[in-house]
C-alpha cells in the first residue's frame, strides 16, 4: 500500500505538468490587451528598469528618475517604473525589460551596468522599440549606451579633498569592488596625489564580486565611515548608492569632518537635510541629462543610438557647489578641469 | 518518513497531502490579507499571477528556474535526510560554478569532451568545498551550521579575489563587467527551443536523472538505509553497525557534489560565463524548496515548480502597480507554514493512531478476556 503514496504523489506531478502543457501556443505577450499599445500622440511611454535600492536612493537610481520625470513633464505621457532585488538572474532581468516592451513602452532605459547582457536578448527580440543602457554598453541598433566619465569627476572630488583635509587623511568607500566603481577610486586618489603626495587615501569596499549588498546597506555605509573617521580621516567620499547616506550620517558626527556626495547634488536632497552641512560637495553624475536627451531623442523621432559618452567636457560629470563649502577653492578646481578636458591631466580608469 | 505512521496507509496519504495543501492555503489566506492592507484588490492580482503564469513563455521560464531549484532542494534534501543542516549549499555551488567556468573557458577539446568535465570539475569542487565542513565535523566536533555559513562568506571572497582583471577575470566591453573566459560555443549545453515561448534549457533532463539517482539510492541501497538510519537516530544506527562519522563526510561530500551541479543550467545553458552578476542565493532558496517538498523527490520537485511560478508571476505583479515585496511575503508565509502545518498534520497523524490503536489493544484485550470467559 506504500505504492499508493508515491503513485498518487506521481499522478499530482504529472497532472501539474499537464496542467502547464494546456496554455502552451500562447505567449504571455499574446494575453496582453493590445489596447494598450503604444502611440496615440499622448507623450511618450516611458519604461525604467531600476538597478537593484530604486527610486528613491537618493543617489544613482534618483537621478534618472529626474531625468525621466523631467521628459514627462515636457512631453507628457506616462512613466512605469519596475525595480531590481538582490537576488535577480539574468531571466527576471530579461522578463522585466521584454515585460516593458510587450506593453508598448518605448523607450526603455534601464538603469545600471547589470542590465547590459539581458537588453542584448531583448534589445534583439524588439527591433522597433528603443532601448537605452546607463553605466556600460550594448552594442546594437536600437541601443543607446549612455555611460560617462567617473574618473574625471572624482579627480576632481579627491583634488577638493585634499585641499580641504586639515589632517592629511581622506577615505573613499566603494559599494562593490567591480570595474565601475574602481574608476571612481583611481580618479578619487590621483586627484588627491595631484594635488598633494602626503596626504594618506584609505579605501574600502562594502561588499564584493556577486555580492551587490554594498550598493543598498546605509549601514554597511555608516559603519564603514566610522572606522575611517576613528582612524583619522577626515574627507570622505562614498561612491555607493543608498550606502552612502549611512556614511554621510556618521561623517555627520564628527565636527570638522566632511563628506563628498555621489551621483546626485546630495545637499539638496530632502532626505538628507539634516546632514547637510557636512557635505563637503557632491560628484554628480549628470545620469539625468543622459536618460532626458534619449528620451527627447524618441519623443523627436530621431532615437540616439551607439555609445554616447558624458565626459567633464560635456558637463555629463562635476562637481556640486550647492552650499558654497568649496568657493574658496574654486579657482584651483576650474584649473584642474582645464587641465582634464584639455588633455594634459589623463585621468586613469583603474586604480 | 515516520515509522509509526507508515502503517496507516490511506490516512498516512492523506495526511502526506494535507501538510502542504494547507500550508499554501494558509498562505493564500495571508497573502490575500496583505494585499488588502495595501488597499489593492487581491483578487485581481491572483487572477493576473494565474493567466500571466500559465501562458507559454511563463512555463518555459518556470521550468528553467525549477531546473536549477530542483537541484538546490536535492542538495539540501540529502543532509536533511541525514540530520546535516547543509547551509553551505550557496557558497559551494557559487565556487563550482566559478572553478567550473574558469576550466571551460580555457578547455579548447570538443564539446562532448569538454560539457562532462566541466560537469564532473563543477561537482568536485562543490563535494571539496562541502568535505572541509564534513571533515570539520567529524573530527573537530564543529557544527556543520557554524561552518558551512562561513565556507559561504569564504567562498564569496576567494570568487571576488580571483575574479579580478589580470587574475582569471576580464573585462568585459563597456567595461563594467568582469568575467570569465566566455565557454566555447561548442560547451554549450544542448536546449530546445521552442519558438517564440523562449528555450527550454537542456539541463533539465540532468535534473530528472540527479531526482531519479536520488530516489533511489536512498530507497533502494543499503548506503541509502544507513544514512537514513543516522539521520534518524544515530546510537541506533552505530548500534546496527554503521559507522556515524564515515556516514556523516559521506553525506556531506555527496550534498556538495549536487550542489556544485546547481550553478550548471545556468553556465552552460544560459550565460555561459561566470560574471559578478551570477545569481546568488539559490543555496538558500534550495533549503525553503527541500522543507516544502519535505525532502521526497517529487515533492522537491513541486516546490522548485511553485518556487518559480511565484517568481515569475510577482515580477509580473510589480508591472500592474502591486508593490514587489508581496513575493518575500508570499515565499516567507509558505515556508512558516509548510513548517507549522507539517508539525501540526504529524500531531494529528500521530494522535489518531495512538487513538486506533488503543482501540485495537482494547478490542484484543476485551476479546481475549472473553475467550478466557468462555475457557
Amino acid at each position: 500500500m506504500r505504492r499508493v503514496a508515491k503513485l498518487s504523489a506521481a499522478c499530482i506531478a504529472t497532472a501539474a505538468l499537464a496542467v502547464t502543457a494546456t496554455a502552451c501556443g500562447s505567449t504571455s505577450s499574446d494575453n496582453t490587451s493590445s489596447s494598450s499599445s503604444s502611440g496615440g500622440g499622448k507623450g511618450v511611454k516611458i519604461g525604467l528598469a531600476y538597478d537593484v535600492g530604486g527610486r528613491g536612493d537618493r543617489s544613482f537610481n534618483d537621478s534618472a528618475a529626474r531625468g525621466a520625470d523631467k521628459a514627462k513633464t515636457e512631453f507628457g505621457g506616462d512613466i512605469k517604473e519596475l525595480t531590481a532585488k538582490t537576488s535577480d538572474t539574468e531571466a527576471d532581468r530579461e522578463q522585466r525589460l521584454s515585460d516593458l516592451a510587450d506593453a508598448g513602452y518605448n523607450p526603455i532605459i534601464a538603469v545600471g551596468y547589470a542590465y547590459a547582457p539581458s537588453m542584448t536578448k531583448v534589445a534583439a527580440k524588439y527591433p522597433k522599440t528603443s532601448f537605452g543602457i546607463v553605466d556600460s554598453v550594448v552594442n546594437a541598433k536600437n541601443v543607446d549606451s549612455i555611460t560617462f566619465t567617473e574618473e574625471q569627476g572624482s579627480y576632481l572630488a579627491g583634488v577638493a579633498a585634499a585641499l580641504k583635509t586639515k589632517k592629511d587623511h581622506v577615505g573613499f568607500i566603494g559599494g562593490v569592488d567591480v570595474p565601475l566603481i574602481k574608476k571612481f577610486e583611481a580618479g578619487f586618489v590621483q586627484g588627491v596625489k595631484d594635488t598633494n603626495s602626503k596626504i594618506k587615501v584609505d579605501t574600502q569596499y562594502l561588499s564584493h564580486g556577486s555580492d551587490t549588498s554594498g550598493f543598498a546597506s546605509p549601514d554597511k555605509g555608516k559603519e564603514a565611515a566610522q572606522g575611517m573617521l576613528d582612524n583619522g580621516a577626515d574627507v570622505i567620499y562614498t561612491a555607493a548608492g543608498s550606502s552612502g547616506n549611512g556614511a554621510i550620517e556618521a561623517v555627520n558626527g564628527v565636527k570638522g569632518a566632511w563628506a563628498i556626495g555621489v551621483d546626485s547634488d546630495q545637499y539638496n536632497i530632502p532626505g538628507l537635510a539634516k546632514y547637510k552641512s557636512s557635505i563637503l560637495t557632491s560628484m554628480v553624475k549628470n545620469v539625468d541629462v543622459g536618460v532626458y536627451d534619449f528620451i527627447k531623442s524618441v519623443h523627436d523621432g530621431k532615437p540616439l543610438t551607439g555609445t554616447n559618452t558624458y565626459s567633464l567636457a560635456k558637463n555629463g560629470v562635476s562637481l556640486a557647489t550647492s552650499g558654497g563649502f568649496i568657493d574658496d577653492i574654486q579657482s584651483k578646481l576650474d584649473a584642474a578641469k582645464k587641465k582634464i578636458v584639455d588633455g594634459s591631466i589623463k585621468v586613469k580608469t583603474t586604480p | 518518513m515516520n515509522k509509526l505512521t507508515s502503517r496507516i496507509d490511506k490516512e498516512r496519504l492523506l495526511l502526506g497531502i494535507a501538510a502542504p495543501l494547507l500550508a499554501v492555503v494558509a498562505a493564500l489566506v495571508v497573502t490575500t490579507l496583505v494585499i488588502l492592507a495595501t488597499g489593492k484588490n487581491p483578487g485581481a492580482a491572483f487572477s493576473d499571477m494565474g493567466t500571466y503564469g500559465f501562458a507559454s513563455d511563463s512555463q518555459v521560464y518556470i521550468l528553467n528556474k525549477a531546473t536549477t531549484y530542483y537541484l538546490a532542494g536535492v542538495a539540501v534534501a540529502i543532509g536533511f535526510r541525514m540530520n546535516l543542516f547543509n547551509i553551505g549549499v550557496d557558497g559551494q555551488y557559487r565556487l563550482a560554478a566559478f572553478v567550473a567556468a574558469v576550466l571551460g573557458g580555457a578547455l579548447t577539446v570538443p564539446g562532448w569532451i569538454a560539457i562532462p568535465l566541466i560537469i564532473i570539475c563543477a561537482m568536485a569542487t562543490g563535494a571539496l568545498w562541502a568535505a572541509i565542513a564534513g571533515i570539520l565535523k567529524v573530527t573537530r566536533g564543529v557544527s556543520e551550521v557554524i561552518s558551512t555559513i562561513m565556507l559561504n562568506s569564504i567562498a564569496t571572497a576567494v570568487i571576488a579575489y580571483l575574479l579580478q582583471p589580470g587574475k582569471l577575470g576580464e573585462l568585459q566591453q563597456g567595461g563594467t563587467l568582469v568575467s570569465t573566459k566566455p565557454l566555447p560555443s561548442s560547451s554549450y549545453f544542448f536546449s530546445i527551443d521552442t519558438g517564440p515561448a523562449g528555450v527550454l534549457w537542456g539541463f533539465l533532463f540532468i535534473a530528472v536523472i540527479v531526482g531519479v539517482a536520488y530516489w533511489f539510492v536512498l530507497g533502494r541501497t543499503r548506503f541509502g538505509f544507513d544514512l537514513r538510519t543516522v539521520g534518524q537516530s544515530e546510537s541506533a544506527a552505530s548500534a546496527s553497525g554503521v559507522s556515524v562519522k564515515k556516514m556523516i563526510a559521506t553525506s556531506m561530500v555527496i550534498s556538495g557534489a549536487v550542489a556544485g551541479l546547481i550553478g550548471m543550467p545556468t553556465l552552460l545553458n544560459d550565460s555561459h560565463q561566470f560574471s559578478n552578476d551570477f545569481p546568488v542565493g539559490i543555496g538558500f532558496t534550495g533549503i525553503a524548496i527541500a522543507l516544502l517538498g519535505r525532502n521526497s523527490p517529487i515533492g522537491i520537485a513541486l516546490g522548485a515548480l511553485l518556487w518559480g511560478f511565484l517568481e515569475r508571476t510577482t515580477n509580473h505583479l510589480e508591472f500592474q502597480g502591486y508593490d514587489k515585496e508581496i513575493l518575500g511575503v508570499i515565499q516567507g508565509v509558505i515556508v512558516l507554514c509548510v513548517v507549522i502545518a507539517y508539525e501540526v498534520v504529524r500531531r494529528y497523524g500521530l494522535k489518531r493512531q495512538q487513538q486506533r490503536v488503543g482501540a485495537e489493544l482494547a478490542a484484543q484485550a476485551a476479546a481475549t478476556t472473553k475467550k478466557q470467559e468462555v475457557a
